[in-house]
């Protein structure tokens, strides 16, 4: 089925986009993260120009975190207090994204610094991941329990002034602290074209200590609204939004969430953090050859 | 009176030979469906009595489309990582350009002649801004047309221009579905003895239709409404999967 992509001028086939946003729609749907870390780099590695890549993944979160919002708010798993405060942060960080992503492209290094951010975010938050899983799985294996992690925050968040209390998080922290995370994530989400809850997940668990039943909710919370005003930001900057190639996508990923979420009631959590961990892990490992090894390409072209 | 003898003779060469040229369609739709397409130039060539001449003559036809200002950017490995380190400012890069031709193009004609016509990749005329040293200069020229010849928008086939019966040739030049927007020009050469004696031209019109016209031009002129659509179009997806699953 080939389908021409009218703002990223080529033609591909539409079942590799759907089945594209089937995989990371999936994947949102197992692990609670948008899965735009996987769809850029692989639209990217189909030969859809960077920009357009980026530009149309941010909405394809958009459609995959929608029905994870319904479906948390109705079990009362979204701390809409501090989701709004992360929304704030996330829409002055889309901002300085944008002037960043401007600025970098006119010196020439926004692909050096693109992979540079996948390779050092991916590389060390799969690598946690991976650490975490394969412990517990050896836990489980030998009957020595882990010893059980206290939940507190990161002695940096307790130090912000004018603290705020969040009932459902069960936290009396500064908003200071949601406001940092949801800006350093409102930057990525439009560097890189993700949603960043891979960022957002453990952040929220172990740097602001909230409690567990409330940060994927929270998460995906943020997510929308961030990936939302991303592509705005997007339409009236870079213009690079393909609608086709973000329909494509959005159909594959829409469905793949929900298999995903039936998938995840059936199978071990463990065993599934360790193949999201390893996922990352290649995705990053990908990008660090390009960087290290040898690039695709040594030559590009930009307009004058 | 030997010279004045010789004179027609070494004037008849001059005297051009008859060049028709055609090219299969002179629009080009960028639409769904569209997947790349190839155009056929053809025509005849006749000398100037009127009697078949293809022995005679070689047949270059070249497609170029639009020039564009460009920034070309070279990586290179420093600290351990390949990053963009330096770059040239090209005001003419052709968008796309194809060549063929019926015999190699250095069996043609002499390097000079090519560097005049733009014949073949080597003698584009991408007028570099500011003063480079040549060396660098072919370095970058070399690059830009590996690149491009990789994604399909720089084509040389020698050996691409069949002649039949003496008298018609054609050639077969694709385009890629990633063909830049924009005016083509088809340009037809005829070559005699290392020697331009005719040549013809005419335009195609690559541009985008119907839907993906629209499209793009919504994005571009309406940025506001055009983010307000996706933002809707994925909130309304979204949504209704999330409908249709739950009551599975």
């Amino acid at each position: 089925m080939d389908v021409y992509l009218p703002i990223a001028n080529l033609s591909v086939n539409g079942l590799v986009i759907v089945g594209l946003g089937m995989i990371t729609g999936m994947l949102s749907g197992i692990f609670g993260v948008g899965g735009g870390f996987l769809t850029t780099p692989l639209m990217i590695f189909y030969g859809i120009p960077p920009t357009v890549a980026a530009a149309s993944a941010a909405s394809q979160v958009t459609g995959a975190s929608v029905s994870g919002v319904f479906a948390q708010s109705r079990r009362g798993g979204v701390d809409y207090q501090m989701g709004s405060v992360m929304v704030a942060g996330g829409i002055i960080g889309i901002g300085i994204g944008a002037l960043l992503f401007n600025l970098l492209q006119r010196l020439g290094q926004i692909d050096t610094v693109i992979s540079i951010l996948y390779v050092v975010l991916l590389g060390s938050i799969g690598g946690l991941m991976a650490r975490e899983s394969i412990q517990t799985l050896r836990a489980e294996r030998t009957g020595i329990p882990m010893p059980p992690r206290k939940r507190r925050h990161h002695p940096m968040v307790a130090n912000l002034p004018m603290r705020w209390r969040f009932y459902r998080s069960g936290l009396y922290i500064s908003p200071l602290a949601p406001l940092i995370l949801g800006i350093f994530t409102g930057i990525l989400t439009m560097l890189m074209g993700i949603g960043g809850g891979f960022i957002l997940v453990p952040a929220m668990l172990y740097i602001l200590g909230m409690s567990a039943n409330v940060v994927v909710g929270t998460s995906l919370y943020q997510i929308l609204f961030v990936t939302m005003a991303t592509t705005m930001m997007h339409a009236l900057t870079t213009h690079a939004i393909d609608i086709v190639l973000a329909s494509l996508l959005l159909v594959g990923s829409v469905t793949g969430a929900q298999l995903g979420t039936q998938l995840a009631q059936r199978s071990s959590p463990v065993i599934l953090r360790l193949v999201l961990a390893a996922i990352v892990l290649l995705v990053a490992g990908r990008m660090a050859l390009g960087l290290g090894w040898r690039p695709d390409e040594i030559y590009t072209v930009a307009p004058l | 009176m030997p010279l004045a003898l010789l004179l027609p003779v070494l004037l008849g060469g001059a005297r051009d030979p008859i060049l028709v040229t055609e090219v299969s369609q002179h629009e080009v739709d960028l639409q769904q469906g569209f997947t790349g397409t190839e155009l056929l130039l053809f025509g005849a060539i006749l000398t100037p009595e009127g009697a078949r001449a293809a022995q005679d003559y070689d047949i270059v036809v070249t497609l170029k489309g639009p020039t564009q200002s460009v920034i070309l950017r070279e990586k290179q490995k420093m600290a351990g990582i390949w990053i963009n380190a330096a770059s040239i400012e090209l005001r003419s890069a052709p968008s796309y350009y194809a060549i063929a031709s019926t015999r190699p193009i250095a069996d043609i004609v002499d390097d000079k002649t090519a560097a005049i016509y733009e014949l073949g990749l080597k003698w584009l005329q991408l007028s570099p801004i500011g003063a480079i040293d040549p060396e660098e200069q072919a370095r970058f020229a070399a690059g830009l047309v590996a690149r491009n010849e990789a994604n399909g928008l720089y084509r040389e086939e020698e050996g691409g221009v069949k002649v039949n019966e003496q008298v018609l040739y054609q050639a077969r030049i694709g385009l890629p579905s990633s063909v830049p927007i924009g005016t083509y020009t088809a340009e037809t050469f005829a070559i005699s003895k290392g020697r331009v004696v005719a040549s013809a031209s005419s335009t195609v019109e690559v541009r985008k239709q119907g839907m993906e016209r629209a499209i793009a031009h919504f994005s571009d002129d309406y940025g506001l409404l055009y983010g307000l659509l996706a933002v809707a179009v994925s909130v309304a997806m979204g949504w209704l999967a999330g409908r249709l699953f739950a009551r599975d």
